[in-house]
């Protein structure tokens, strides 16, 4: 029965969707549905993730199928903090948008999918098998392309071409990783993949599977090659939807990098040296891209890019420091790039404008916001002491162990380069002078919003950088928890015992 | 049969990639549709093809007497089949609404989103 608290995260979203799809027309009953919905789920979340810093694995047999016949979920540190912060983040997400969707796209089911999505997006955390896994991503991407044309703007439009192709591509081409490793191997389940590619000698057509594995991955986590649909329709949608995008969607990519790469194919010389390749790529690639860019949501998605360079460099080391450092960024992405594309919403919201050039004079008009925006900027470049120095410092600290300059360069690079973009952020949108501030005041909405809603807007924003601001403060306890997953992800074994010999297995 | 299975695969897939790199959103569709069946059908290969060998033990035994046909891949290749249907229907009503809000069925038009 305690194995049941793995379920809860998928289900508790699907509840409240169902729910909501009752009240489909009724926007206002949706809204503090959605709330209420969110926090259950983030409820549920934390006692998983309370239960499995333990140090035990939990597993659930569904349908008390022994383990490498049946679906099992999973939950080990790693899925069990992913779960948490996917639904810190969604629960943000749905604070923000109680007020930031219009009523047009609640009455077409915006509340409802968001929901759907947080369950693709635990479910694919918790998934311990490799068609199981395949689903989830399906259910997310199935959701994400509706959020991202609910509106059916033109641009949404555009984007949203880019978005479903290459994310339909990337599923197939994870569909056929799937279908060579089966073939091959006759099973799904990741525990039970493990061992048998450890035991198998066709390793010619196990790296088939690992590249395509790989490059379906990748275009879903938008690393170097594969990353043009991104800053192509991320910034379409409205902000609400382009944070929950941004936190997660490219992350749950980076997880399913680090189970497979860690789980099924080990210590490939090859295929760790085309992740550092990748990784450094994408660092210094994403962040020059970030540089020209004029719309902040723009410069947002390709720091998106640079940053995932990061937590693949830590796949591409894989010594149990780079690995802490991987799950730390990680974790601190997650919260920073959501936080990032919400306080783009509400400068949309003070300015009416996303665009550099029409923005300005924020900090003469609201200097306490701009304190926070600003700890929250700072804490994406990875100034010391915030949440995102403490990852860098464990990947740099990870490479010189090894010597490898590629990644020490392209980490600096890529973190002053970052510097440099929100600097340009920061002079252009608080210290400059409003350049147009008379004719742009007509679109600006935040004047005419109830006191009750302005808070509603600002609670998630504060609420995700007092949690930024924890994680960086208080680094020694995430690092703990970091060390324990790093225990588990660079020995498998733990992981296949916890699935294989579940005392549930056993008649 | 299955040199033949592994041809029209090779064939699905070979179409499918070329149609999408085409620059009309149909052929998009229709290549991205036809990737999908290849998927299908390789995964169906892949679990071995065997004839009237049905998964059931025969009533006067206790254990299967014979290689038996998997029934895993049918359930996946269910599975995925349903769910490409759902997305490419998605996408076709995509492509259309796009054709009527942007009046081209050429990609490279699209590029307002680009844009710096």
């Amino acid at each position: 029965m305690i194995a049941h608290v793995v379920i809860w995260p998928i289900l508790l979203p699907l509840v409240s969707a169902i729910v909501l799809m009752f009240f489909w027309n009724q926007s206002k009953v949706q809204r503090y549905i959605t709330v209420a919905g969110h926090g259950i789920s983030l409820l549920a979340s934390f006692w998983l993730a309370l239960r499995t810093y333990s140090g035990d694995i939990i597993t659930l047999n569904s349908g008390s199928w022994p383990a490498p016949y049946g679906i099992v979920f999973v939950a080990d540190a790693l899925s069990g903090t992913l779960v948490l912060l996917a639904s810190l983040a969604a629960f943000c997400v749905s604070l923000f948008s109680v007020v930031s969707i219009g009523t047009g796209r609640a009455s077409f089911g915006f509340f409802p999918i968001l929901q759907f999505l947080l369950m693709g997006l635990n479910g694919s955390f918790l998934a311990g098998d490799i068609f199981n896994l395949y689903v989830w991503f399906e259910v997310i991407i199935i959701s994400s392309f509706v959020l991202i044309t609910l509106g059916s703007e033109r641009a949404q439009l555009e984007g949203a071409i880019k978005y479903v192709t290459m994310n339909l591509l990337a599923s197939i081409i994870f569909l056929t990783g799937i279908a060579i490793l089966y073939g091959l191997l006759g099973s799904l389940n990741l525990a039970d993949l493990s061992v048998k590619i450890a035991q198998s000698d066709d390793k010619g057509l196990i790296n088939t599977a690992a590249i395509l594995l790989l490059v379906g991955f990748g275009i879903k986590s938008a690393i170097f090659p594969m990353y043009f649909w991104l800053p192509a329709s991320y910034h379409t949608p409205p902000a609400a939807v382009s944070a929950i995008f941004g936190g997660l969607l490219t992350k749950v990519g980076v997880y399913a990098l680090i189970r497979v790469f860690s789980l099924l194919f080990i210590d490939d010389p090859f295929i760790r040296s085309t992740f550092i390749v990748l990784a450094v790529s994408s660092m210094i690639i994403g962040a020059m891209g970030a540089l020209v860019q004029q719309n902040i949501r723009k410069i947002f998605s390709f720091l998106i890019i640079s940053h995932i360079g990061f937590m693949i460099a830590g796949l591409g080391m894989f010594s149990t420091l780079a690995v802490i450092g991987m799950v730390f960024y990680l974790f601190h992405d997650i919260i920073v790039k959501t936080n990032a594309f919400m306080i783009s919403g509400l400068i949309f919201k003070l300015r009416g404008s996303f665009r550099l050039e029409n923005l300005g004079g924020l900090y003469n008009r609201y200097p306490y916001l701009s304190i926070m925006f600003a700890l929250a900027m700072f804490s994406l470049v990875g100034t010391p002491p915030l949440s995102g120095f403490w990852p860098k410092l464990f990947l740099l600290k990870a490479s010189f162990n090894e010597l490898n300059w590629w990644i020490i360069g392209g980490i600096i690079a890529a973190s002053f380069l970052t510097l440099i973009a929100v600097i340009k952020i920061w002079l252009s949108v608080f210290w400059r002078k409003h350049p147009n501030y008379v004719e742009a005041k007509k679109r600006i909405v935040w004047y005419d919003l109830p006191k009750i809603q302005k808070f509603t807007i600002l609670l998630p924003i504060a609420i995700l950088t007092v949690v930024s601001l924890y994680i960086g403060l208080n680094a020694a306890k995430i690092v703990e928890i970091c060390q324990l997953i790093a225990e588990q992800i660079t020995q498998p074994s733990l992981y296949i015992d916890a699935v294989l010999s579940n005392p549930e297995n056993q008649p | 049969m299955e040199i033949l299975l592994a041809i029209t695969i090779g064939l699905l897939y070979a179409a499918g990639i070329f149609l999408i790199l085409r620059r009309s959103m149909v052929r998009l569709i229709i290549g991205l549709i036809l990737l999908g069946n290849g998927a299908n059908l390789l995964i169906f290969l892949l679990g071995r093809i065997s004839k009237g060998k049905p998964p059931i033990i025969p009533e006067d035994s206790k254990v299967f007497l014979d290689a038996y046909a998997d029934p895993i891949p049918q359930a996946l290749i269910l599975t995925a089949i349903v769910i490409s249907f759902g997305l490419q229907a998605y996408a076709i009503i995509l492509v259309k609404r796009a054709y009527r809000v942007v009046k081209t069925d050429d990609i490279e038009e699209m590029i307002t989103t680009d844009e710096i």
